[in-house]
Parts: structure tokens; C-alpha cells; sequence
């Protein structure tokens, strides 16, 4: 089935057969990558501009990597060294890139909503790489890709996603995603990082990780962002390890072929132990490898076939 | 409407008879067998290939491996079509460099599709030869490539569809020429 939208913004948008083809096409271009040649003439000719404001190593290295390897010609766009420093408002900023005539703009933004705001008065596709902590698009479904590759498919799956779940746009994301799938979610956190509202979305909720975590499929651990602790989420950090840390003794309780994901970057000893991250059951290196496959899958549904109307 | 069915070029026993001698004329061109490889384009190349391949075996006693090729993300309409085309997967699970290639598709057209997997086999390898087999030419050739083994060459007209079915994925052996519905 064919992909319509004109820009990625969000999963919420999307239906669970777009899901799927999103995840077939990047099926077919994981081989690329493991190829002496690793480049496709597919996006010859296609500019798209890498525009984060706000640090990353993951995403923006493997947006750019995608495209490199799709044969499109890339510019990175860095806050520090840009106009906005000069006060440039970031419309003004957006515009005159636009007026670049660039094929594809990949946003990421510490505000909710700033892909979302460009795409009304950009002519040109827009791609969230994550804003503020709306949504992250494409981890979720490299983490879905991740997910059939290690479990074949979705069915009975019981998936866990534990920590920061307040401020993570990787966890609305993921659930999201995974309910389209029709995933069982259990969302796991301090209280004061795991508000009730989240019961809307139709998931379960546990403050106890031990609890939570028997019979579970899928361990997704999140970042605990330190740069937040000032504002005192939890006591301290040590308090938060011997709750919430995924040690060896917590992963026993899971299932025997559970795996441990994280969509990077961690705090070693801090949400994870650095032997769990380590270990055989971790597939976090797997996921930022199949992250160049999804980001390449999406540039080439965004920006292939001719131009067509906005249905976002 | 349906397409119409206009003649029906070859049945189950020609399809094999043509297989059967282009097997022999690659085993009488290719005195080093052993370095021969098969590579089949998206969809029907691939079974061809695997028929060659078996005969191969049969006659000779080589196991000559098959992979398989999908040219989509080397198509030079890729900005004129009107939506994506689904890609799939390039399976060939043999290095290339220093080998005879045999490239086999069931119809050889305007040659653009040949173009793209040529352009595609040498970003993976550096073949020694590459020799192209097709089950049916039928002219109007927009580039510069021709055929080294052909079924039947087949005139045709630029409306008309040539269809090739093979019983791996279609209901039976045949090659037609059908014309699509709205056309006179």
C-alpha cells in the first residue's frame, strides 16, 4: 500500500498499514548498508536540510548517513553557528531555508509542535526529528523494526517502557505506535515522571518496576534526563537506581528471550546497569543500526513519485 | 474492463524447448562453468533463473547459485512516477567481482530496466562478464543493449503488453500479447 503523506510529523497521524509499509521498505534497504558500495542513485539530485536545534549525535548523524546512502546531497544546519544567534526568529530562519529550494527540511526542536508550525508556510516536506516531548517519529518506528526483527511479529507482545515518561516524546511516540499495533503497554515510573493522564491513551500504568516487569517481552528503558533534576522529580539519583534501574536481578523476572532496548543515550549505573546495557539481551546497538534503514524508508516514501497533496 | 487477449504467443512446451536450448547455447559459450552466476531481475527473471540454473545441473553438474535483483531504486523515472514503487528486497548472497554474470529477465523492452540493473550489479562487485538472457525481445530498444540469448524475438507494437506468466507465481506457462482496456 502506498504511503500519501507529504510530510512525517508524527505517528498519531499515520495508520498501522502505513506503520507496516514504512517497516517493509526499510526491510528492503537494511542490505543497502551492509554492501561494499553502500549508496543507491534513488535521491540523486534531492538537497535536504538537517535543521536541529537543539544537540543530538543519533539522529542527526543517522539522517544524514540515510540520505548520504539514497545519493541526496545533505547540509547540516548547526544552532550555535547560525543567524539565530543573531536574533533571527526561527520562522525568518525556516523561510529563507525554504527558500533554498531544498526537497525535504528535518526538524528537531525543544518546543511541541514547531515541525507542525513550519509545515504552514514551507512549501517543502518537513520530517520531526523530535519536538519538545510531543512526538519522535522515526525511533518509534525503528524501534517497531527492531521489535519484528527480534520477535518475528507483534502479537501477544507485552512491552514495558520505564523512567522519564513525562518529558519523553520517545514514549508517547512508541505508544502511539505500538497501540496501533494493538500492543500491550505498561508504563512504568516514579509518580511524580508518570502522570495518570497517561491511563487516556489506554495503557497500564505501574510504579513498581518489580512488579511490572514479570512476564514482560520488551524492556524499553528511558534516558533519565540529569540536566532535569534540579527541579527534583525524585529525591536523588541513587534513590531512583534502586527503584527503577534495570539491574541483572530485575531482568530475571521478565520473560527468558526478553530483550533491552533504549533510544540512547544512556546513563550508564543511572537507568541502566552498564552490564545489562552490555549484555546479550540488549539491542540498542541493533536499534541505531536500524535506524539508517527506517530514515532511509522514510526519505524515499516522503520524497519518491511526484509531487502530491498535503494530507496531514 | 478487462485487458484483452490478442494472440498467445507461446505455451508450456515452447517456453521449455527455448529454455532448453538457451541452457545449451550459455553451457557452449561459457567454457569455465564454474564461474558462471545467475542473477534474475524482479519477479519473473528469478524463476527463469532458477529453471536455467536446474539445468544446468542436470546436464552438467554444477551448481550455478541464483540471486536475485530489485532494480527500483536505480529506475531513472524515479521523480515521474505517480507513487512509489514498493521496493523490495536485493538478495544475492555471492560476491560478483571476477564472475561471469548472466542477467536474466522475461522481456527485453525499451532497455531501461537493463540499464538499472546493470548500474546496480556493478555497485556490488566488479563482475568479469555480464551476458543478458531474455525469453522474449520485442524491440523498441531506447538504449544502446542488446540481448546475448533470446527465447523469441517478437514484434510488437508500443501499445500492445507482452505478458510472460510462469507457473511458480502465475496459473500456468504462456506468453501472451494483450492490449489494455480503453485502446482501439
Amino acid at each position: 500500500m502506498a504511503f500519501k503523506h507529504k510530510h512525517l510529523l508524527g505517528i498519531q497521524t499515520l495508520t498501522s498499514s502505513e506503520i507496516m509499509t514504512v517497516l517493509d521498505t526499510a526491510e528492503s534497504f537494511f542490505e543497502i548498508s551492509t554492501r561494499a558500495v553502500k549508496k543507491v542513485p534513488t535521491l540523486r539530485g534531492k538537497t535536504i536540510i538537517n535543521l536541529f536545534f537543539e544537540p543530538s549525535t543519533r539522529t542527526r548523524s543517522s539522517f544524514e548517513l540515510a540520505a548520504k546512502r539514497l545519493s541526496a546531497d545533505i547540509v547540516n544546519f548547526n544552532q550555535q553557528t547560525s543567524s539565530t544567534v543573531k536574533g533571527e526568529t526561527f520562522k525568518d530562519t525556516i523561510l529563507n531555508l525554504d527558500a533554498m529550494n531544498p526537497d525535504a527540511i528535518i526538524i528537531r526542536h525543544s518546543c511541541s509542535g514547531v515541525p507542525q508550525f513550519a509545515t504552514t508556510f514551507c512549501q517543502t516536506h518537513i520530517i520531526n526529528a523530535g519536538d519538545g516531548a510531543h512526538e519522535h517519529p522515526t525511533q518509534a518506528l525503528l524501534d517497531a523494526f527492531t521489535i519484528r526483527q527480534e520477535k518475528k511479529n507483534f502479537k501477544d507482545l507485552k512491552v514495558l517502557i520505564v523512567g522519564d515518561i513525562l518529558h519523553s516524546r520517545v514514549a508517547r511516540s512508541n505508544i502511539f505506535l505500538l497501540q496501533k499495533l494493538e500492543v500491550r503497554i505498561v508504563l512504568v515510573g516514579p509518580p511524580s515522571l508518570l502522570p495518570l493522564e497517561f491511563k487516556k491513551f489506554g495503557v497500564d500504568l505501574d510504579f513498581n518496576l518489580d512488579r511490572a516487569i514479570e512476564g514482560a517481552d520488551v524492556v524499553m528503558m528511558l534516558r533519565i534526563q540529569l540536566e532535569r533534576q534540579e527541579r527534583n522529580y525524585f529525591p536523588s539519583i541513587r534513590e531512583y537506581r534502586n527503584l527503577y534501574s534495570l539491574t541483572e536481578k530485575r531482568f530475571r523476572r521478565a520473560k527468558k528471550n526478553a530483550i533491552i532496548m533504549h533510544p540512547g543515550p544512556i546513563n550508564r549505573g543511572v537507568e541502566i546497569s552498564a552490564d545489562m546495557a552490555d549484555s546479550a539481551k540488549s539491542v540498542i546497538l541493533k536499534q541505531v543500526e536500524n535506524g539508517i534503514a527506517v530514515r532511509m524508508a522514510v526519505l524515499y516514501l516522503l520524497l519518491g513519485g511526484k509531487e502530491r497533496e498535503a494530507i496531514d | 474492463m478487462e485487458e484483452k487477449i490478442k494472440a498467445r504467443i507461446m505455451d508450456s512446451r515452447k517456453i521449455k524447448r527455448a529454455i532448453h536450448r538457451m541452457t545449451t547455447e550459455i553451457i557452449e559459450r561459457n567454457r569455465n562453468l564454474k564461474n558462471l552466476v545467475i542473477v534474475g531481475i524482479r519477479t519473473r527473471g528469478i524463476y527463469l533463473g532458477k529453471r536455467i540454473s536446474r539445468l544446468i545441473k542436470e546436464l552438467e553438474k554444477i551448481d550455478i547459485p541464483v540471486g536475485v535483483l530489485d532494480i527500483t531504486l536505480y529506475r531513472d523515472d524515479f521523480s515521474e512516477l505517480e507513487a512509489q514503487h514498493i521496493v523490495k528486497k536485493t538478495e544475492i548472497n555471492f560476491s560478483v567481482t571476477k564472475k561471469d554474470v548472466l542477467l536474466v529477465d522475461d522481456v527485453l523492452f525499451t532497455g531501461r530496466t537493463i540499464r538499472a540493473a546493470m548500474d546496480s550489479l556493478i555497485d556490488l562487485g566488479r563482475p568479469k562478464t555480464i551476458q543478458l538472457l531474455v525469453l522474449i525481445d520485442r524491440g523498441h530498444r531506447e538504449l544502446p543493449i542488446r540481448a546475448d540469448y533470446v527465447g523469441k524475438f517478437l514484434p510488437t507494437s508500443k501499445r500492445e503488453v507482452v505478458q510472460v506468466q510462469l507457473k511458480e507465481i502465475d496459473k500456468s506457462d504462456e506468453v501472451l500479447i494483450t492490449e489494455p482496456p480503453g485502446m482501439k
